[in-house]
């Protein structure tokens, strides 16, 4: 293939081989012998990158591809390669430059030009910080792509806890039997959800208890509902809302309290095939604690997609768009987007308190640097430092 | 073997003083009229002028020189012409270069082809405006002339770009043109150590070890110093056109230097050609000023020079704007082809930034009229300058012309509009220090290095001077980077990027220009001064003063408070924003549309602060949160910016270099990354690619000296261990 219409953007020859790794030894050993040498790790994408073929996010993209673990991950890394998120921020710097130089023009020609329409410019610059908000949006989801949700399911003992991990995972993976408090440690199962991972934890039913073992389970539990991303509150739609479960909501919503998280709940009102007469009504009372209220079953399975559904939905995870992949920020570009949106933010207020236009220029030199460091057209010493870190040189 | 004399040239300077005074004293008792006839100031140049160089000891040390030569005896009849400095050409960036250079101690003489046209303003009666004033600023606050010189000639002074904020400020002068000729010229005579000689200079003289020796002259006489500044303004094979006609020269009136530039042609130096342009000269006596809008100078007098001793002021004159008009288009438009650039007959590229009547009119099609200004060009000449209005028209037509101005319906032409070519040398053969990469102790500067404007060529002329000078004082130069100064980021732009016009000065060529303020100029640029040798004494305390008083101010407006009452009643009124009780003047200060005079007003104010100190105070106080994050900014580019790049650099090998980009690193030889990421045509992925190979090869470097390291302790440790050791490593 020659240059510049190859992967790298020089001139490459690809050698096509009988399916066989004897064959595909030979052939290779046949090339170091004539003086070839091997890649070193991540060298064509860096070659694709120095050459200009790739910007740094797309490079970055192409490693997060690699090491995809779910189709949603992959998906992500692809939409991100083909260059939505790098035309976005091309564009976005791209517009910040050229308020720059329009500003500059009037600085030193001021004459020659037409006054800036500051209204105009307030807009233009509202859209800007618009499209960064929604950049920034897609963290979330990068994050759960890449390290996936934790779900606590909690409740009092004996509701159905474990029978609803193993029917979500269609597993055995938890112990269930008829005696409250058979779970006494947390049991994980992962299961995927719209291609995002997900790792359930059943833990042990909360309760007052004088068993040691228990008690210690006990903390586990709330430790695990703290640490969650979504807890599912299980009842049984037999005992309806009890006494216990008030207590147990109020503890939890304590322990949130005085760490400052707020974790989503979702009520699941198990075992509603026993209680066919079971009516929502009655839980209206301490409905405002949940996001969401979903009636499941864990023997038949029933309302399980209806789970998942409110797992996204509590996420803020909408359903991927049809037709539209999307791309999502890494943590890198997320902290460059949030000093982008942050001198986008300042330079309004500047506008907006009338101050010389000379100012203006700071912030917006500001958000284009920010901007230029996530593509990589402005280097610095952080770019470096990933640069070497994700690929193998000089060794 | 210059390199092994030069503590000599520095001792023998300081021998000479001695001899001198009785000789001066004795010129002084025995012809005290001249004396009578001239300001005191003005005795020092005579002695220079009778007493040229003839008696320097520096015989013997030329005897010793040129032992090497084959002509010394002819050397040893005639008197010997031996400098430290020599400077080529009495402009704005001469002067500047020849004045540094002796303040400096060095012997310093200045050619120049006519002695009566020092410092000429050959355009503009003006110094200062948008970003030359800055460098106007920084020059005086280095120890240069032309701040003081202009605020001591001034005709008007106005402050532009007073609302677009304090970086953008410009001071503006308009000045006399013969006065300010005359005064930099006195200047220049009655400064020691400085010699003036009329002469053409047509060739470069250079060493065996690429090192210039010194100048020859059409007339064929040898001028010798380690350290030759070019500063050959338009003159350089100049040629001047109205219309279609065309004279070699460097200025209407003043024949041009021919020869030079084929010397340095034949040295290897690139040159090519460039033009400029200076508009009509009309008599003021035929405009009729009633239906124009005058242009007053300010009521409170700005000043560039930081030294208050200059700080005298004068009566005003004013300006007046006039506009072009239809007629005025029309005939341009109608006669296009009879101008050297649309006529296809003068190729050579003049400033976009100041631009002839008719490139406003051909680029700017739906702008139906332009600003013109008129300025006096003295107090005691008929002569007015209309500003914007330069043309390339044939003379026939330039009357006509002006009379399409409304004013100028019956004026009467003085000198007619003419365009000037003239080459220029592609600055990217200077390094930051303004010497030539390729010989050394040669220095360009001015428009020969491809700039446009007195300013420009002020401060390349100073930079130079003060290298020149340490140059030949085997003394390090001194390099001013981008970030500190305008100075620092026109020498920069020049040597960096491959410009192909006049070069002029905008504010917006700086990246840092919050940091790089006229208030600042002094606390910048002024301890580099006094460390060069720029700033006497009386300057420094001044300066030292100042900043004192500064920060005593910042630090008292930081301590008083306020509560209620008509001053915060005010400041609520004044910046729509609530004064919370307590409030410090230094929080007040900070909010929108709150000026120190408010302070003032009310009786909050520091009386024993200076206008001027008044304004760092504010400026510092108020714009705070801005400078300093400007300042990080700054901070977080020039780690990378100023990481150097080895000299030995083959480009050519980096095949993750574009083609243009090892072509034009290859030619232009940045010294720092910062430097490459400006040269033309080279993009953002070839910084990438180069910092990746620097980043590469020192990791080689550090991981060899590891192994090296590795290997030699077991050799230490124990001797006979260190083979195997050796080997496992291996």
């Amino acid at each position: 293939m020659l240059a510049p219409r190859s992967y790298t953007r020089e001139d490459v020859v690809e050698l096509q081989c009988h399916g066989n790794d004897v064959c595909l030894r030979r052939v290779l050993g046949a090339c170091l012998e004539a003086g070839a040498r091997l890649a070193e790790p991540g060298e064509f994408t860096l070659r694709a990158f120095l050459n200009g073929r790739l910007d740094l996010s797309q490079a970055e993209n192409i490693g997060r591809l690699i090491s995809a673990k779910s189709v949603a991950a992959a998906d992500s890394a692809l939409a991100g390669i083909q260059g939505g998120f790098s035309y976005l921020v091309k564009s976005l710097r791209k517009q910040c430059i050229e308020l720059i130089s329009e500003i500059e023009a009037r600085l030193d020609f001021d004459d020659e030009l037409p006054p800036l329409d500051s209204n105009m410019l307030i807009n233009l610059i509202d859209d800007m910080w618009h499209d960064v908000r929604q950049a920034l949006d897609t963290a979330n989801y990068d994050k759960l792509l890449q390290s996936g949700l934790q779900i606590a399911i909690i409740g009092r003992p004996n509701v159905g806890k474990s029978s609803l991990l193993n029917a979500w995972s269609k597993s055995d993976r938890a112990i269930v039997t008829e005696i409250a408090g058979t779970t006494r440690d947390v049991v994980e199962a992962n299961v995927t959800v719209q291609g995002i991972p997900v790792t359930l934890l059943d833990t042990a039913g909360i309760r007052e208890t004088d068993d040691i073992v228990e008690k210690i389970g006990v903390q586990r539990s709330e430790a695990a509902a703290l640490a969650a991303d979504v807890i599912i509150m299980t009842i049984s739609a037999v005992d309806g809302w009890t006494e216990d479960d008030t207590k147990l909501v109020e503890h939890i919503w304590k322990n949130q309290k005085s760490t400052g998280s707020a974790i989503p709940m979702i009520l699941a009102i198990n075992k509603i095939d026993c209680a066919p007469y079971f009516s929502v009504q009655t839980f209206e009372a301490v409905g405002n604690s949940f996001t969401k209220h979903v009636q499941t079953c864990a023997v038949t399975g029933k309302g399980i997609p209806e789970l998942e559904r409110a797992v996204l939905d509590v996420r803020g995870l909408d359903p991927i768009p049809a037709g539209g992949r999307r791309w999502t920020v890494n943590q890198r570009q997320f902290e460059q987007l949030l000093r982008t949106q942050e001198a986008l933010s300042r330079l309004k207020s500047s506008i907006n308190e009338e101050l010389p236009m000379d100012f203006w220029t700071i912030d917006l030199r500001e958000a284009a640097l920010a901007l230029g460091e996530i593509s990589g057209e402005d280097i610095s010493e952080e770019i470096l430092s990933t640069i070497f870190g994700k690929f193998c040189i000089g060794k | 073997m210059l390199l092994r004399l030069r503590p000599m040239t520095a001792a023998t300077t300081t021998v000479v003083r001695p001899h001198l005074s009785p000789r001066l004293s004795f010129f002084f008792h025995s012809s005290p009229s001249i004396l009578s006839s001239s300001p005191i100031a003005n005795f020092r140049p005579h002695r220079r002028r009778i007493f040229p160089s003839r008696w320097s000891p520096r015989r013997s040390l030329t005897t010793a020189a040129s032992s090497a030569g084959q002509d010394w005896k002819d050397h040893a009849e005639t008197i010997e012409e031996r400098y430290d400095v020599i400077v080529v050409g009495g402009g704005h960036a001469g002067c500047e270069a020849a004045l540094a250079s002796a303040r400096l101690g060095a012997r310093t003489l200045l050619l120049t082809l006519n002695i009566d046209r020092i410092a000429w303003q050959p355009c503009n009666p003006a110094v200062g405006g948008p970003a030359k004033s800055q460098l106007v600023h920084e020059v005086d606050a280095l120890g240069g002339e032309i701040g003081k010189i202009a605020d001591r000639c001034y005709l008007q002074k106005r402050i532009l770009n007073l609302s677009k904020g304090p970086a953008v400020r410009a001071l503006r002068a308009q000045t006399d043109k013969r006065e300010y000729a005359m005064e930099m010229k006195k200047v220049v005579e009655s400064t020691s150590n400085l010699f003036i000689r009329e002469a053409m200079v047509t060739e470069i003289l250079v060493g065996k070890n690429d090192n210039v020796e010194g100048v020859q002259t059409f007339f064929g006489m040898n001028f010798y110093a380690p350290s030759i500044v070019l500063t050959t303004g338009t003159f350089m094979s100049g040629k001047i056109w109205v219309g279609r006609t065309s004279m070699p020269a460097g200025r209407a009136g003043e024949s041009a230097s021919q020869g030079l530039t084929e010397s340095l042609q034949h040295l290897g130096f690139e040159t090519d050609r460039l033009k400029t342009g200076t508009p009509a000269r009309v008599d003021y006596r035929s405009v009729d000023f009633s239906g124009l809008e005058p242009q007053h100078g300010d009521e409170e007098v700005s000043w560039f020079s930081f030294d208050p001793e200059y700080h005298i002021e004068r009566e005003q004159m004013c300006c007046y704007l006039t506009r072009t008009t239809k007629d005025t288009h029309q005939l341009i438009r109608d006669n296009l082809h009879e101008t050297p650039t649309y006529g296809g007959w003068v190729e050579a590229k003049g400033p976009r930034y100041c631009p002839s009547i008719e490139d406003k009119i051909v680029r700017f099609q739906d702008k139906d009229s332009h600003q013109i200004f008129l300025e006096p060009e003295g107090r005691n000449v008929p002569e007015l300058y209309v500003q914007g209005f330069s043309t390339g028209l044939p003379e026939r037509l330039q009357l006509a012309l002006l009379r399409t101005l409304p004013g100028l319906e019956n004026c009467l032409m003085l000198r007619p509009a003419y365009a000037v070519e003239y080459d220029y040398l592609p600055a990217h053969q200077c390094s930051r220090s303004l010497m030539t990469k390729k010989f050394e102790g040669l220095f360009f500067s001015g428009q020969i290095n491809g700039t446009t404007g007195y300013e420009e060529a002020a401060a390349q002329g100073l930079i130079s001077g003060i290298n020149a000078a340490r140059h030949s004082y085997g003394k390090s130069v001194i390099i001013l980077e981008r970030e500190s100064c305008f100075i620092g980021t026109l020498i920069d732009d020049l040597v960096t990027k491959d410009l192909r016009e006049p070069y002029r000065m905008l504010t917006s060529r700086s990246e840092y220009r919050i940091l790089l303020r006229a208030d600042n100029a002094d606390s910048r640029l002024t301890p580099l001064g006094r460390e060069i040798g720029l700033i006497d004494d009386r300057r420094w305390n001044l300066y030292q003063s100042k900043q004192a008083h500064i920060l005593e101010e910042k630090e008292r407006l930081k301590a008083v408070r306020v509560s209620g009452g008509d001053f915060a009643a005010e400041v609520s009124r004044l910046s729509g924003q609530p004064v919370k009780d307590s409030s410090s003047l230094e929080s007040l200060l900070k909010k929108p549309h709150i000026q120190y005079k408010v302070l003032d007003k009310h009786g909050y104010g520091n009386k024993l602060l200076s206008r001027i100190e008044k304004e760092c105070v504010e400026i510092d106080i108020k714009y705070e949160g801005f400078i300093a994050r400007q300042r990080s900014q700054l901070q977080q580019i020039l780690n990378q910016q100023h990481r150097r790049l080895p000299e030995d650099l083959d480009y050519h090998s980096m095949r993750t270099l574009s083609l243009e980009a090892r072509e034009k690193l290859s030619k232009v030889r940045p010294q720092t990354i910062g430097q490459a990421s400006r040269v033309g045509g080279v993009n953002p992925a070839d910084i990438t690619a180069l910092l990746i190979y620097l980043e590469a090869s020192c990791r080689k470097s550090t991981e060899k000296k590891r192994q090296e390291l590795l290997r030699s302790i077991p050799t230490e440790a124990d001797g006979t261990g260190s083979s195997l050791a050796t080997a496992a490593q291996a």
